[in-house]
């Protein structure tokens, strides 16, 4: 499989998956800043 | 006074960081398309020597001004002081969101540091290098770099969601 980090596009796509597991991640396992 | 200070560190964390990451999107965004292109038709030594020392520059020092302004106003929050600090880094309550963005804002920094500038200095001839190294150096440089552009990401979310005016 082709490093995503070749090309913008799938840089681009790689932080907006990261930045949803992250968003997940703080909701469902850390608490919530204001719920 | 003390709204003061935090509005002056707040207002210097975001200068500095639009600086940063500006400089970043344009390596990724505009120099290394360029590059490629200029070095078919012999014209890199311009971008090479007259503008990526001092974006680069710019670059690396805005990424430590950065930082150091964002514990600053990390120590402006809450409690205030070096527990917020400690709450941030393992993200406690209330700061976890604020503290994912502070983590992923130090990864980048180190990325700076660490890969993307001693491999700068090697490609753009600073310090000696031979072909093969300078071919690794390029490889390693653009890695770093587009891992900061992915990791940007997130941490402007975070940065920009207002975790840190959630807290009292």
């Amino acid at each position: 499989m082709k490093n995503p980090l070749e090309s913008i596009t799938g840089t681009i796509i790689s932080g907006l998956i990261l930045t949803a597991v992250l968003v997940v991640f703080l909701n469902n396992f850390l608490a919530p800043v204001a719920a | 006074m003390e709204h003061l200070y935090a509005g002056l560190v707040r207002w210097g964390h975001l200068v500095t960081g639009i600086t940063w990451i500006g400089l970043l999107y344009y390596f990724n965004l505009v120099q290394m398309a360029a590059l490629k292109d200029a070095g078919a038709d012999g014209t890199a030594a311009g971008i090479t020597k007259h503008v990526a020392p001092r974006a680069l520059l710019w670059f690396r020092w805005a990424a430590v001004a950065t930082w150091i302004l964002g514990v600053g106003l990390l120590c402006t929050l809450g409690d205030k002081g070096a527990s917020v600090i400690h709450k941030t880094f393992t993200l406690q309550a209330p700061y976890a969101g604020i503290g994912i963005g502070a983590w992923l804002g130090t990864i980048m920094l180190f990325n700076v540091w660490h890969f993307i500038w001693p491999n700068q200095k090697k490609i753009l001839g600073i310090v000696p290098a031979t072909d093969e190294v300078k071919a690794k150096a390029r490889r390693v440089a653009m890695l770093a770099s587009r891992t900061n552009l992915m990791l940007s990401l997130p941490m402007l979310y975070f940065m920009a969601n207002g975790f840190s005016h959630r807290i009292g």
